[in-house]
């Protein structure tokens, strides 16, 4: 039961609207900082602006969330807790008492978008509607393909009434909305103003965000400017400008950054980071759900066998690969970090090379040979090429024989989407993870997500994790979710499903001039309260 | 000689043609496939069966090339599958950066490389001689993204007296040669660009210039009593053909991009294009961008043909 509105186009232009609608915010507050912040980021071109965004979470992270929001949002006002979602353009959602299938999402009252155009059940159900049906007069196939992993299960939408409504799924889902927090809402005006033409609405386009678009250079730069009359006044950006620029490799942002072309960068390189202190820039580092494995062929070959498996996880010498990072991250003892709630009591492989040796012995594979997939590059792998040369030296003193098939960071994808059914050539892939969201952890470790159409690469199988998991997924009691991720993380581990060596402490840096910021326990990081002097 | 450059223009045709063929196959043996880039890890079979028949890419390779091609001819050389934008605006942006800071590297190593190279060729074997050969040999030997970085740690970090990335303040849009607030942030890259040609020409320079001093007419030229002057125009006159034919070489090098110069000092260039588009297996970008840079090769090379004639009389183009 779906219907569609259709939208008056403003008259207006985004950033006049933004103009109108300030005077109200700028008369009951204080008057708000200056200054522009410049960033450098790590991406080689800019994020793509007009709705879905590319280039991975640091798209969402600088543009998405900048320019849009979604109907869930990340709470990312703290450094020392795990993020959660909370209310984003939805004031609180629910699932029908009387089906399980269908959530009921209560809208935010008096958010416009930036072009003036309201925030409504229309708004939301033109939006939701857009991406999952082809014949939608505002469908692409960007934005389709993009948000394709969180709109998949989406079955349904349906308007209930001005600021109410609801979206069914094709399944019994309760970890549902951690998939909405990435799918963020355009404006249907600016939209259609545009003539649903997705390059024509990029000249001027339109969302509910912090930020307004100022102006772009197509692969250079983007400029945004702070929404005054925001949604959310906790948010209200402490700088009046932000430069976002696309700057792929590291030595060039910490020469930026000491030369003093930009404010803050992403991820400077371990080597830099005492070079980078010693010229008096900031330099933080924190937490995160990321981790760096080895996920492990299980359906044939050497780790199928739990033995071998575990032989690798003793074998591996976590604190020495923390050291060779200078300290950038932290040892991984599973797919989550030790201070997130689901990470539980799981056993912990200490470095014991001869219990590894022994392991392998027991299991008929001394020495055991193993192929493994690596790239030299990647979005969250870190140092490759220096992390899986430590790696080697270490499975090779436990009795491993590490072959590396060396393979470009798309190659990798493909070989990930396609799984290990697909690559039996591989008996192992490094592919980092982000295990941000309860759906996560679920997606990598249950059988009926095995890849293609999930992230357990390898066919990871056990029986017990996957009733418990089975059981989180059509639970909708948050602690009882909790509990029941909790209890197949340590089966997990416990069962060596993949090779947990280390989590990234994701560093940036930032000149002296700048302050302000809180760097959260995620991908997603909230700039707005950042101010430059 | 019009009929001559008409004729070059016409060879240019099969040599496009030839280049796009090439470059499609490669592209297309080569590991990775662009839809991994436009879909998320964990999208289904179906939906990746989808997002392929979107894009077109669920047709033959052969049929997809021949589309291509038809638009190809009208100037449309598609949509980038990373940016969605206009492949001829990404790459005629790109191009135009990176013929900015090309050419006047090569200006630069060209008058620095006439000047060392005549020196050397008149004092062979001499301290002098010595120096310039020896300024050659690092021209061509050190790495130039090495050599980036130098400069860039002196230039930008120590002495802050030059920018260390990017093209201006507001980006390639607002870049003015007339401005010296924006001309600054073209130096490094610039002069890091014409260290090769500098060391290359420099070379040729002095093996043509020596060439010719060592001819008859020379010494003639100096019994007859002209000036040590004249006698320099005389030989590099004469020497001048080749150092065009090797300058042009260059040119056509640094204007297919260097990825590693233009990644050091994120100089929206060619060469950034181009990895970007092979890392994201973005086949119409990558598609674009040599088609673009083969015919711009093969236009300066015919260039220098008729420049050379214009110096040389002796070239006969029929």
């Amino acid at each position: 039961m779906t219907r569609m509105h259709r939208f008056r186009a403003p008259l207006i232009p985004s950033a006049l609207a933004a103009l109108l609608i300030a005077p109200a915010a700028l008369a009951t507050g204080p008057a708000l900082p200056g200054g522009t912040l410049t960033v450098a980021m790590t991406v080689s071109d800019v994020p793509d602006w007009a709705g879905m965004p590319d280039q991975g979470f640091e798209g969402h992270r600088f543009v998405g969330y900048s320019l849009y929001d979604g109907l869930v949002s990340w709470d990312l006002s703290t450094s020392d807790q795990e993020v959660d979602i909370i209310p984003g353009l939805a004031d609180a959602w629910a699932i029908d008492p009387e089906n399980p299938n269908r959530w009921i999402f209560d809208l935010r009252e008096g958010v416009s978008f930036h072009d003036g155009c309201a925030w409504n059940a229309d708004a939301a159900v033109w939006n939701y509607q857009r991406l999952i049906d082809e014949a939608h007069s505002g469908f692409n196939p960007v934005d389709f393909a993009r948000a394709r992993s969180r709109t998949s299960t989406i079955a349904e939408v349906e308007p209930i009434d001005e600021m109410r409504f609801a979206l069914h799924t094709k399944e019994v889902e309760s970890l549902f909305p951690y998939n909405l927090v990435y799918v963020l809402m355009v404006s249907p005006c600016a939209y259609e103003a545009a003539g649903n033409d997705r390059a024509a609405y990029s000249a001027s386009p339109s969302g509910t965000g912090p930020y307004l678009f100022g102006r772009a250079v197509p692969g250079e730069r983007l400029e945004l400017v702070r929404n005054e009359a925001y949604w959310n006044p906790d948010r209200i950006p402490q700088h009046e400008r932000l430069v976002l620029l696309p700057m792929p490799e590291a030595t060039t942002r910490a020469a930026a950054l000491l030369s003093g072309q930009v404010d803050f960068i992403e991820a400077p390189s371990p080597d830099m980071i005492p070079a980078l202190e010693g010229a008096g820039m900031t330099v933080v580092l924190n937490e995160y759900p990321h981790y760096w494995p080895y996920r492990l062929n299980v359906l044939e070959g050497p780790f199928a066998d739990v033995r071998v498996r575990q032989a690798a996880n003793y074998a591996i010498n976590r604190d020495e690969m923390v050291a060779l990072l200078n300290n950038t991250a932290t040892p991984a003892f599973g797919a989550h970090t030790t201070n997130q709630r689901n990470f539980g009591d799981p056993y912990r492989f200490s470095h014991d090379p001869d219990k590894a040796r022994a392991l392998l012995e027991d299991a008929g594979c001394l020495p055991c040979d193993v192929t493994i997939g690596i790239s030299p590059a990647g979005s969250g792998q870190m140092q490759p090429l220096p992390m899986n040369e430590l790696m080697q030296a270490h499975l090779s003193a436990a009795g491993f024989n590490i072959k590396f098939e060396v393979i470009d960071w798309n190659t990798m994808i493909g070989v990930f989407i396609r799984g290990a059914v697909a690559h039996p050539e591989y008996h192992a892939i490094n592919f980092s993870s982000a295990s941000m969201e309860p759906l996560q952890f679920v997606k990598s470790f249950m059988k009926k997500f095995q890849t293609p159409g999930g992230s357990n690469w390898g066919g990871y199988y056990h029986p017990e994790a996957e009733k418990l998991l089975a059981a989180a997924l059509e639970s909708f009691d948050a602690d009882e979710q909790d509990s029941l991720i909790r209890q197949a993380h340590e089966l997990v581990v416990e069962d060596a499903a993949q090779i947990f060596v280390v989590s990234d402490l994701n560093p940036r840096a930032m000149a002296p001039n700048v302050k302000g910021f809180i760097q959260a326990q995620s991908w997603f990081q909230d700039i707005t309260p950042i101010t430059v002097d | 000689m019009w009929i001559y450059a008409a004729k070059r223009v016409l060879y240019a045709i099969p040599i496009a043609l030839g280049v796009s063929v090439i470059c499609f196959s490669l592209v297309y043996l080569a590991p990775g496939d662009p839809i991994q880039s436009l879909i998320p890890p964990d999208a289904s079979a179906e939906d990746i069966a989808a997002i392929r028949r979107l894009y077109g890419f669920d047709k033959p390779v052969v049929f997809q090339y021949f589309d291509w091609l038809a638009r190809a001819v009208t100037g449309d050389l598609g949509i980038s599958l990373q940016s969605n934008r206009p492949v001829l605006d990404e790459v005629t942006r790109a191009f135009g950066n990176t013929l900015a800071i090309a050419v006047a590297a090569v200006i630069l190593a060209f008058v620095l490389a006439t000047f060392l190279g005549t020196l050397a060729a008149f004092n062979l074997g001499r301290p002098v001689d010595k120096i310039a050969t020896s300024i050659s040999t690092l021209g061509v030997s050190i790495p130039n993204y090495w050599m980036g970085i130098v400069l860039v740690i002196l230039f930008s970090v120590q002495w802050r007296l030059l920018p260390a990335t990017g093209m201006g303040g507001q980006g390639s849009d607002g870049f003015n040669w007339f401005e010296w607030e924006q001309v600054r942030y073209a130096i490094l890259p610039m002069v890091t660009m014409a260290m090769i040609p500098l060391g290359v020409v420099t070379r040729s320079t002095r093996s043509a210039v020596a060439d010719t001093l060592s001819q008859d007419y020379v010494q003639l030229l100096r019994a007859k009593g002209l000036g040590e002057g004249r006698v320099v125009w005389h030989a590099l006159r004469n020497a001048l053909p080749q150092m065009l034919a090797v300058m042009g070489l260059q040119l056509g090098y640094l204007i297919g991009g260097s990825i590693l110069i233009e990644t050091v000092f994120n100089w929206p260039g060619t060469g950034l294009v181009m990895s970007r588009a092979i890392l994201t297996r973005d086949i119409p970008l990558l598609q674009g961008t040599i088609l673009i840079l083969a015919l711009s090769f093969v236009a300066i090379n015919l260039i220098v043909d008729l420049l050379q004639t214009l110096v040389d009389p002796r070239i006969k183009r029929s």
